[in-house]
């Protein structure tokens, strides 16, 4: 018993009480394939971005993930899967969810909190070139690839900051 | 000392992975060189594979879509815009020093962008080039 095991417990309460929605760390306990495949193409996005069931739904239809052929082998689809859905939102908070086209698997850039979240963002940066897809949160948000979504660390194209 | 060895056990089995680009270049070379004893990888060949326009994926016609015109530059994922770091390893010590990963991406990409899968001919001729460079 060390220092460091006795403030563990004191450190994560402190951590449970700050928690707020510009911190979107990963939960402990990712897959190692949870960085290498998801992280591959896109961010490894935080679970807490979708309900569990939406989850469950782009879990299962890997072999047209939007578009691209994402299919993992069964023991890997699992434990993501079960990674996602431990740490999925809390379908109070995301609201409904939605897809981009019928009969797609649910977006996490569709809840009705992300909406809510970027309405203010003008319709022309999603398509621009830096920035291709709203799933792209590492375009603005500079310190995504750590789970920081700060205000004052959005820098949009064309380089403006959210405050200016 | 006895906590140690499962470690020392661990990072055998990572260092026993790890390969240099030469290494597994010279696998698909060898490879290739069962159906044709003559063939030599073409740095040529594979800049024009890395360039060539498939038409199998309106999003991602070429492999240089993605992994931009430079393989020493790097590009940026067509769909989700996500930065993808250089696919030569003299800019990104990482590429082509895994067997197993190079072979997933090989397999996950060619039938993304070729709609099949690649050579040991194509493969060859695709690290010769990365490794020279445009």
């Amino acid at each position: 018993m060390n220092a460091a095991h006795l403030l563990a417990p004191l450190f994560s309460m402190f951590m449970v009480c700050t928690a707020q929605a510009d911190d979107l760390r990963l939960p402990a306990g990712a897959p190692p394939a949870f960085q290498s495949e998801c992280g591959a193409c896109h961010l490894a996005f935080p679970p807490r971005l979708l309900v569990a069931e939406d989850w469950r739904r782009v879990m299962a239809g890997l072999d047209r993930h939007y578009g691209d052929n994402a299919s993992l082998d069964e023991p890997t689809r699992r434990a993501i899967e079960a990674y996602l859905v431990e740490n999925a939102g809390k379908p109070k908070k995301l609201g409904p969810s939605g897809t981009a086209a019928p009969g797609e698997a649910p977006r996490l850039t569709a809840t009705a909190w992300f909406k809510r979240k970027h309405h203010e963002v003008p319709p022309a940066y999603w398509r621009h070139a830096e920035v291709r897809s709203p799933a792209n949160c590492a375009a603005c948000h500079k310190q995504a690839a750590s789970g920081s979504y700060r205000e004052r660390e959005i820098v949009m194209p064309g380089g403006r900051r959210w405050q200016d | 000392m006895k906590a140690l060895i499962p470690v020392l056990i661990g990072l055998f089995a990572v260092t026993a992975q790890a390969a240099t680009p030469n290494e597994i270049l010279a696998g698909y070379r060898a490879e290739a060189a069962k159906n044709n004893p003559r063939y030599q990888s073409s740095a040529e060949l594979g800049a024009q594979l890395y360039r060539h326009s498939f038409g199998v994926s309106a999003k991602m016609p070429s492999c240089s879509s993605c992994h931009g015109d430079d393989p020493a530059r790097g590009g940026s994922h067509v769909v989700t815009g996500k930065a993808i770091q250089p696919l030569a390893p003299a800019a990104n010590a990482e590429r082509f020093s895994d067997p197993a990963k190079v072979e997933k991406w090989f397999r996950r990409n060619c039938g993304e962008v070729l709609g099949r899968e690649c050579s040991a001919t194509e493969k060859a001729d695709f690290i010769t080039f990365v490794m020279r460079g445009r």
